[in-house]
Order: structure tokens, then sequence, then C-alpha cells
């Protein structure tokens, strides 16, 4: 270290501790960046599955019932909207935070509904012989929403207890953040999925 | 973030808002276990590790004893069927890599050394790292527990590969099998809780004026490695939970049958396991690299190379994963692909290794205990690199797969990584975590007695290996070819040494409980090493670790800085006034 140096640091101001984003919202991106490799192995593991089988057997397998896309579509609408009245939630509480609970309360049915909604759809296909155990293609397709219903049932209860604590005035900024990037994390896999496992 | 949070979560541990020094009564129980301090979590990870390296050496012990001589009644444990051989490798290799590298490589050390080298008092998560332990814990416990279930514990080799783990009427482990899948499925869960908390304590904790390049290369590499491992595991754990339903429920996901593809679990399965691989090699590399610069009093040589290489290595492991499987009957065209990436992952890794001898080049070296373990942990894993590179070129691979060669190989790579490192790491930290010296005269006894029988194993397995002989047979007496006597010889003097290797275990553990009450008084700083961790106020470090948090100055590794008096230059010391300071 040469004199100049020395002299140089001197004048630099005094060094404080930085946090590049709040310790949750970074705890979380970490969490569902993990998420997003777990799902992205599922779903290249059904597309090989599913390539093999359309070249052989065709699409769907032989003996599996099809699908219910529309229904499912108009049930992913109402998934995507909870994603976006969740961000005007967190718009109207960086404005004021009493105002965004309805928004948020809005989220949650939304959510919830998508949720109940899949399990009557499965309740269904179960009855038209679409089991874990019928095929591989009943395996993958269980596994894969099944997977990520109980990730929407998770944000559910992180989300509901986000609203509790909102009630209560006592939600802070970091940790709503940290709820809504788990929460946009479900919506936002959701039409990867829907798109690879139903159409 | 445009508006500040309100809640303070400033550098560290939300529950220790209270002051440091006060003195609340804790149970024993509320102290060593459900403790949040990192340190104590680290020990615990650290004492469990060292259990399971007893377990999984003494099942290396019985197996190997049943190979130089067989049929014999092994001392303490009887004599080995052709099942309990296949639990006891498939269970040695689980946890060794499991449940002894990773634990003590990545969650004690890390656990320990990184507050204390950033500079903060704990890990900004203190729970979720008690929860990832005690997951940890669970995670063993159910593995150690198929032991006992009826069928006995899993054989089917730690890779796991279909129908052979995936259907009971071929493992013959209808417990077994579930077991140590959800035993590995819960180990993850516990190390992915702690990489979340390593990399975000290291983006946000650090002493104020620490920048990115003046953190300590081990806690570069412990976070390196901890983002491959999150980033690896996903599929993995989507293999293991489609293979627990194959086990248990019934499904078809690698069963032909019903539409599976048993390669599929291949793919999943590498995926995950070669970035492993890397994920326990570089914070291996990350403590040999501390050791080295101390010992040489010598500038770390090229301290962003290090750190380029070990991210270059990290992006290209997840690009080499079928070289496991050229002979599972993949595309050929896929093969060519993945020698090209295997080779090439080796160029990173040689530039780090010839960093480490430019630095020891020129430097005072003092042959301190885990100088001599550093050094061979460079020694023996240069032979595992270049053994390597016949087995990641597909053509030679075919012939040597499953050998002993991809045996002893795997061995000249993992046992650098998973003993020698530790010890490195362990001796050279243990005046830190403990406040007394280990013994230098039996440290150094412990060393040759450990790294010579080491070579003494698998060098003979190298040569039984170019031999034609195969892994995982319980036997050899059926195989004429593979049962003559100079075979034999080589396998003797293998387990002979492996013996002499265990015994010599005995001293470090000697060693270690005698140095906790008659060490020599360490001090804060017994090596005259500049990082953060040696400047404590107390040694071993209280709850927060310092009264007042360091303010960080410099790089870590500034030894034999011209113009001083002292040889190192600590991070935490301000500049000299203006005037200067020669005298």
């Amino acid at each position: 270290m040469s004199g100049k140096v020395l002299q140089l640091s001197q004048k630099m101001p005094a060094a404080r501790r930085r946090q590049i984003a709040p310790n949750g919202v970074i705890g979380i991106t970490v969490f569902c960046l993990t998420e997003t490799m777990f799902f992205a192995g599922l779903i290249s593991a059904h597309t090989l599955f599913r390539m093999q089988t359309t070249a052989t057997d065709g699409w769907p397998p032989p003996g599996q019932p099809r699908l219910p896309i529309e229904e499912t579509a108009l049930n992913s609408a109402a998934l995507l909207a909870s994603g976006v009245f969740l961000f005007v939630a967190h718009q109207r509480y960086r404005a004021a935070a009493s105002t965004a609970m309805r928004p948020m309360l809005a989220s949650l049915f939304l959510g919830a509904f998508f949720v109940i909604f899949q399990g009557v759809e499965w309740v269904a296909l179960l009855g038209e012989g679409l089991t874990m155990t019928s095929s591989a293609h009943g395996g993958f397709f269980y596994l894969i929403v099944g997977m990520h219903a109980i990730h929407a049932a998770a944000g559910l209860l992180v989300l509901g207890w986000a609203y509790l604590r909102l009630r209560r005035a006592e939600l802070v900024l970091s940790q709503l953040l940290t709820v809504e990037i788990f929460w946009y994390f479900v919506v936002l896999l959701w039409p990867i999925l829907y798109w690879r496992v139903y159409l | 973030m445009a508006e500040p949070a309100q809640e303070s979560e400033s550098h560290g541990a939300e529950d220790h808002g209270h002051g440091h020094d006060d003195h609340h009564q804790e149970s024993w129980f509320i102290h060593y276990c459900w403790s949040t301090d990192h340190k104590m979590i680290a020990m615990q990870y650290m004492f469990t590790g060292m259990a399971m390296a007893i377990i999984g050496g003494f099942m290396a012990y019985v197996f190997r004893m049943q190979l130089a001589f067989p049929g014999i009644e092994v001392p303490g444990f009887g004599q080995v069927s052709p099942t309990e051989y296949n639990s006891l490798v498939t269970n040695h290799g689980a946890i060794m890599i499991f449940w002894v590298a990773m634990p003590v490589l990545i969650a004690a050390f890390g656990n320990y050394l990184i507050p204390l080298m950033l500079g903060c008092d704990d890990m900004v998560f203190p729970r979720l790292n008690r929860l990832s332990y005690q997951i940890f814990l669970i995670s063993a416990i159910v593995l150690l527990g198929s032991f006992f279930v009826e069928g006995g514990a899993f054989g089917g080799a730690w890779t796991a590969y279909p129908p052979l783990s995936s259907k009971a009427e071929y493992n013959m482990t209808p417990l077994g099998a579930p077991l140590w899948v959800i035993a590995v499925g819960l180990e993850f869960v516990a190390f992915l809780l702690g990489g979340i908390n390593f990399v975000t304590t290291a983006m946000n904790s650090r002493a104020p004026g620490m920048k990115m390049f003046d953190i300590p290369i081990v806690i570069w590499m412990i976070v390196i490695a901890s983002i491959l491992f999150m980033a690896s595991v996903g599929p993995l754990i989507a293999g293991a939970i489609m293979l627990v339903f194959d086990q248990t429920a019934g499904t078809g996901f690698f069963d032909p049958d019903k539409g599976g593809d048993p390669v599929l679990w291949q793919h999943l399965f590498w995926f995950f396991g070669h970035p492993e691989v890397y994920v326990v090699l570089l914070p291996a590399v990350g403590i040999v690299a501390e050791i080295i610069t101390v010992f040489s009093r010598k500038k770390l040589f090229g301290y962003k190379t290090v750190i380029f290489t070990a991210l270059a290595t990290g992006l290209l492991s997840f690009f080499v994963w079928a070289h496991h499987q050229f002979i599972s009957g993949i595309d050929p065209r896929m093969a060519n692909v993945f020698t090209v990436t295997t080779v090439l992952i080796s160029v990173p890794i040689a530039e780090m290794m010839f960093v480490y001898i430019a630095t020891l080049y020129g430097g005072s070296i003092r042959l301190t205990t885990p100088m001599l373990w550093a050094l061979s942990f460079i020694f023996a894993f240069i032979i595992g690199g270049v053994t390597g590179i016949f087995l990641g070129a597909s053509g030679s691979d075919i012939y040597f797969h499953d050998t002993y060669f991809v045996l002893a190989h795997f061995h000249y790579t993992f046992y650098p990584i998973a003993i020698l490192s530790v010890f490195a790491g362990v001796t050279y930290w243990y005046p830190k975590m403990f406040g007394t010296m280990l013994n230098e005269t039996l440290g150094k006894i412990h060393f040759w007695l450990t790294f010579i029988p080491y070579n003494c194993i698998f060098i003979p397995l190298f040569m039984l290996g170019l031999g034609g002989q195969h892994r995982r047979i319980w036997s050899y007496e059926n195989f004429p070819e593979l049962a003559r006597p100079e075979y034999y010889a080589l396998r003797e003097f293998a387990t002979i040494s492996l013996v002499i290797m265990l015994l010599a275990q005995f001293i470090f553990i000697f060693n270690f409980f005698w140095s906790l009450k008659s060490g020599k008084k360490a001090g804060a700083n017994p090596w005259k090493a500049c990082t953060l961790e040696w400047t404590t106020d107390q040694t071993p470090p209280g709850h927060g670790n310092w009264k007042e948090l360091p303010t960080c100055y410099r790089g870590p590794y500034e030894f034999s800085v011209p113009g001083r008096e002292k040889d190192y230059w600590p991070q935490n010391e301000p500049e000299p006034e203006p005037e200067p300071s020669a005298s």
C-alpha cells in the first residue's frame, strides 16, 4: 500500500452496513428460485414422457379421459385475477395501508376458489377413471397439479396471515413483499403448468 | 426498496434484541439443543456429522473385511450376508456424502464461519437455522432407523436406480427403500433452509466496509456451493417424490409397463448428483485456501481467479451429468457432447489448483498440522482429478464403468473433500471454537497415520479396477478370473490399510477431548491470520460474537505487506494515522 492510497482511503466516508433488500425478500426469492427448479424437473420429466407416449400411443394415452381444458381455463383466470388483486393491494398499501384490505381479501377469496375448484375437478376425474396408478399419465397429472395445489394452499395461509396483520395495522412493507413474491410465484407458475399438462 | 421497512432487521438475529452480555439463565437443554446461536448450531452439525462419519467408517470396515476375507466372522459385526453387504455399501455412500460431507463442510463450517468472518452477530434467520438442524437430525434418525425395520435397510446403491429401488420384489426392502428416500429428502429440506440463510446473510450482513472482494474465499465458496445446491436439488426432489410414489402408492413413473421410463430417474438424479460433487468440493477448496495463505504468509495468488473459476465450475457442472450414463443407452451423440463438457470442467479446477501452488511458491511455509492436511488435500485431489479424465471420456469409460477404478477415482475426490479438508478446517479453527490449541505432535502422528494408509487403500483399488474388478459384488469366489491370489493380496493390503487408518482416528478423538481440558490456551489469534473471526473479544466467541461489531478496512489476505512491522494486517485494523508508523 503506497502512501497515496492511504490518503485516499481516509477521505472516504465512514462505511455503513448496507442491506441489498429486506432479509425476507431475499430469502423468499431464493426459495422461489429453488422451487422453480423443482417444477422444472417435474415439467421436463412430464414433457419427455408425453413426447414418448404421443409417438407410440397418441395423446391422451388410450383408455384415459380427456382433461377438462375449458373449465380449468376459467379457473386459471380466477387465479390470475387473484394475483392482480394482490398487486392492487400492494399499490394501495403504498398509498394508505388501510385501503389495501379489500383487494387483499378479494385476492384471498379468488385463490381459495381456485384450490376448491381444483378439488372438485379431481373428484370428477377420479370418477372417470383417471387415478395416480391408472397410468404414468394419471400419476404425472395428480403429482404436478397436486404439488401446485400444496403451494397454493400454503400461499393462502401466508396471505391470510398477512391479511390479519394488515387488519391490526401491524403489517410492514417487507412482510407484504415477502408474501407477495411467493403468491406471484404460485400464480405465474400455473399458466405454464396449464399449458404443459392440460393443453 | 423505496420505503424502509419499519421493523429493525438491521444486520442480525431478531431474537437478539436484548443485550448480548446479560446473564440470562438458560437450561442445559435450551443452551445445547434449542439454541438459535449460529456457533451452537454449527457444533450440533459438526458433532452429528462426525458421529455419522464413525458409523460410515464402521460400515466400510465391515464390507472391506468381507471383500478381503470372504465369509469371515467380522469382529464387531459377524458374518456379512449378501443383503447386509448391499445395504452397507449403499448406506456407506449415502452417509458419507449426505450426512458427513454436507453437514460438516457446508452446514458446520458455514454456520460457524459466515457470521464470524463477515463480522455480524448471527445468521439473519436464526430460528430457520435451528429448524434446519432439527430436520437434519430427524433425517439422520430416519436413515439409521431403516436398519431396524422389517427387511432391513435399502441396498440398491446410493444412486437408487429404478426398477431396483422402486419395486419391493426386486430390492426386498419394502420399508427400507422408502425410508431411505424420505431420509434423503428431509436432509435436502434441511440444507435448503440452511442455504437460504447463508445466501441472505452473505448479501445483507457484511461488516461495514466489507466489499464483495473483501470476503474471505471460504465464504465465497460456501455461498456459491449453497446456490449450486439449491439450483440443482429441485429436480432430484421431484424425482424422489416420484420414486416414493412408485414404491408406496403403486404409480408408474419409472415403470415401462405403465408408460414410465427408468432412465428418467438417472437424469433427475445426476442432474443433481454432479453439481453435488462441486457443492461439497467448493467449501473444501475454500478451507484449503484460507489455510494455505495463512501458513505461507503470502497473499492468495489470484483471489479473483479463484472466485471466477469457482463460478465457472458451478455453471459447467450443470452440463456434465450424463457422463454417469454413458452405458445407460443414451444417444451416442449426446455422449460426445457430455465428454467435451466433462473434460472442459477440469480446466477451471486445474486453474484453481495452480493458484494454490503459486500461493505456496516463495512463501515462508510453516508445516503445522492444518497446513499438512491442506497440502495433502491438493495432492490427493490432483490424483482424483487426473484419473477422472479417463472416466469423462466416453470411449474409455465404457471399459472403466462400474469398476473399482471408478470407485478409487471418486474416493480420491471425495476423501480429500470430506476427510482431509475437514481435518484441515477442524484443526485450523479448533483454537477459535474451543479456546485451546490441539496438540501438534499428536496431530502430526494422526495426519501421517491417516494419509499414508489412505493412499494404501485406494491405489491397490485402482489396480484392481484396471484388472476388471466390478463394483457392488459381495464375494468374488464365483468369478474365477477375479478370485486369483494376487487379486486377494491387493484386497487384503487395502483392507489392512483401512483398519490402520480407522484405528488412527482414535488418536484424533483423544487429542480432541484431551486438548479441550489440557491444551495450551490459544489466545485470540494463534495463527496470526487476518480474517475477522480472529478478532473477537473472547475466545471462544461469546453470544453475539463482538461487543462492538467490527468494521472492515481491507481484503482478507494482507500478509507480509512491505513496510509494516507485523507480517499480517487484520481486516478490522484502521488505517494508520497519516504519520508513517515505520519504526
